[in-house]
């Protein structure tokens, strides 16, 4: 398991603040199968605006189906999702609200390989928010340059590198002016030297105040960006806690047994 | 290099030229022709059945052809190859079949039209594509339907009996292609849809079309079809066969289509509703564009196989090209060993300049599509 170390990327913690009294995503009592399999139990999640969670636990655990549930890429079977004020039904109208204002990167980065990284930023822009099109170009190149690839713009995903493509895709969902970004794995993927510049692009997003959830195993991260850490396993959350207390002082013997196996 | 375990290079190697054996003809003969015994045997073996078959061909095709002549007297002489006389003598009829000479400039128009309007569709740079695709679509049949029938603006009506020739062959295969493909990305969306009734109901349809030959088709739908219609009414005889060919074919190009969508990973699906897109959106910014890149090839070959299949028309009656060059076969005064060899040749040689043309050009879009850069 790759981990990144402390001193590798600077983190300014001042900037990310958590809101108080506004709530981003709150999750109640939900449950979801797969056919017969019972994938998530009784979850219960609040998410104030700002917060940066790292959802952690072992493969199977059912931590990506849960960040999937947020923006409907599936269904949950039982209990409530509210996201952004919106409660996630079989409505196509507000699972298509809801999907304006989440942007998700998937482990797997999910280009689109027939358009250019241009037009994969602007495309839904355009389409979705019937945003003119030099102005979607703008706003592309804005968060080109923040992902520090603007000279890329006009070639093809398949020519650029993983850790470049995934970059591509963050900017891409940040094009949609998003709320919320949720994270599957983002840098799993990944060759070592290309997953820091994506977590680098990954903190300094967390800098400017966006409301984030990661599933990932890069415990670094965790360490260093996430104000709550969530453990999960057989579908439930296991332990949820600040980072400093959830490194050094875990509570639950799955999560002891977890932690020993991936920090070394 | 000694044999001691640590090395440390000094300076790079420079690039040198590749050795000689490997460039130039020579090289490419050596790499081709002769690498090795069993190459080299099959390179003497093909240029000897060249060598045996060649000239034969050639003075069969055009040393001793005929190619003028009033009558089939010339053919009839011993050693005489080709009558491509013959050929010359009734080409209108191969063209325009029973159409009158003195109206042959109403399909010219309309082929030379739509030969414009689709050089300028496939052509990928040229500006203004969605005047041409309406005047295509939607004023290309208006005008062929004006001008080849007749009847209206003072034209003489020509009625669909006396059609033919080419002519009926590109009218069938054009409207084949160009319903059969927009209404199989429908069926094909529609197989895989979640909503039970629409995908019974693709489902059910290709299935049922593509379970019966053509052929049956045809005939069912001249023989058996004007049993069910109210007595009086009658439908035009290539207005059937068109509306039999279009489903037929149809119901394939669902199946083509759909084997693209299947290529198509999840994750493609996933991003562009992450992104907020609908159904719609996503299939028609996202989806189609991949899927139907991938079965080009696919495409292709049902368009191919459908030109192909127009002269099966024959069958209800129609005279398509195939069907004209066939009933000449019998002209008397062109009576000649090589009379029926020529027609058909000529015949295969239109069929293979189209499909060889459509061939060219799905490869030619398949390299200026091909974004994806794969290894």
């Amino acid at each position: 398991m790759s981990e990144v170390k402390e001193e590798d990327i600077s983190v300014d913690r001042t900037k990310m603040t958590v809101s108080e009294t506004d709530v981003a995503i709150e999750i109640t009592d939900m449950n979801k199968w797969f056919g017969d399999f019972h994938v998530l139990k009784d979850i219960n999640l609040k998410v104030m605006k700002g917060e940066r969670i790292v959802i952690a636990g072992p493969s199977g655990s059912g931590k990506s189906t849960l960040i999937r549930c947020i923006n409907r890429l599936e269904e949950h079977q039982q209990g409530q999702i509210i996201v952004d004020g919106i409660e996630l039904t079989s409505d196509l109208k507000r699972i298509d609200e809801v999907r304006r204002e989440v942007g998700m990167v998937f482990q797997h980065f999910n280009l689109f390989p027939h358009l250019t990284i241009m037009e994969n930023c602007t495309l839904a822009p355009m389409w979705v928010r019937g945003i003119p099109k030099a102005e979607a170009e703008e706003t592309a190149m804005h968060y080109l340059e923040r992902v520090k690839i603007p000279e890329q713009a006009h070639k093809y995903p398949g020519q650029l590198s993983g850790g470049q493509q995934q970059r591509v895709a963050i900017a891409r969902s940040l094009c949609m002016n998003p709320n919320i970004m949720l994270f599957d794995e983002p840098t799993s993927a990944l060759d070592p030297e290309m997953i820091k510049e994506v977590l680098e692009v990954m903190v300094n997003l967390a800098e400017t105040g966006m409301t984030m959830l990661c599933v990932t195993h890069e415990m670094g991260f965790a360490r260093q960006v996430a104000n709550r850490v969530i453990f999960m396993d057989q579908g439930q959350i296991i332990e949820q806690n600040d980072p400093e207390q959830f490194f050094d002082n875990p509570q639950h013997e799955r999560t002891k047994l977890f932690l020993s196996q991936i920090l070394h | 290099m000694s044999n001691k375990v640590a090395y440390v290079r000094t300076e790079m190697a420079p690039d040198m030229p590749p050795p000689v054996t490997q460039t130039g003809v020579v090289g490419w003969m050596r790499k081709n022709l002769f690498s090795d015994i069993p190459n080299t045997l099959m390179t003497l073996v093909a240029l000897a059945f060249l060598v045996w078959t060649v000239p034969t061909l050639f003075n069969f095709l055009i040393g001793n052809a005929v190619f003028i002549a009033e009558d089939g007297t010339p053919c009839r002489a011993p050693g005489a190859g080709a009558c491509w006389a013959y050929v010359a003598d009734r080409f209108d009829f191969y063209i325009y079949g029973f159409y009158p000479d003195s109206e042959y400039w109403r399909p010219n128009v309309v082929f030379i039209v739509a030969a414009l309007l689709i050089t300028h569709l496939l052509w990928p740079d040229l500006p203004y594509k969605g005047l041409s695709a309406i005047a295509f679509f939607i004023g290309l049949p208006i005008l062929a339907i004006i001008l080849l029938n007749g009847g209206s603006f003072g034209l003489p009506q020509v009625t669909t009996e006396k059609w033919g020739g080419l002519m009926v062959t590109l009218i069938i295969a054009s409207v084949g292609i160009v319903v059969s493909l927009p209404l199989g990305v429908v069926l094909a969306l529609g197989r895989r849809s979640q909503m039970p009734f629409v995908k019974y109901v693709s489902i059910a349809f290709i299935e049922l079309w593509r379970a019966v030959p053509l052929i049956t088709v045809l005939f069912m739908a001249s023989v058996m079809l004007p049993l069910f219609l109210p007595e009086g009414t009658s439908i035009d005889k290539i207005l059937r066969a068109l509306v039999g060919v279009a489903l037929f074919q149809t119901a394939y190009m669902a199946e083509v289509v759909r084997g693209g969508l299947q290529a198509l990973p999840k994750g493609q699906y996933e991003a562009s509703h992450a992104l907020g897109l609908n159904y719609f959106k996503s299939m028609y910014l996202i989806i189609l564009p991949q899927a139907l890149k991938h079965v080009i090839p696919g495409i292709v070959n049902s368009f191919i196989a459908l030109f192909k299949d127009t002269s099966l028309v024959s069958i209800v009656g129609l005279f398509d090209l195939l069907g004209t060059v066939q009933a000449t076969t019998s002209a008397v005064e062109w009576k000649a060993p090589h009379q029926a060899t020529t027609g058909y040749l000529f015949a295969a040689a239109i069929f293979w300049v189209f499909c060889f043309g459509m061939s060219r050009y799905s490869m030619y879009m398949e390299r200026r599509l091909d974004t994806g850069h794969k290894e």
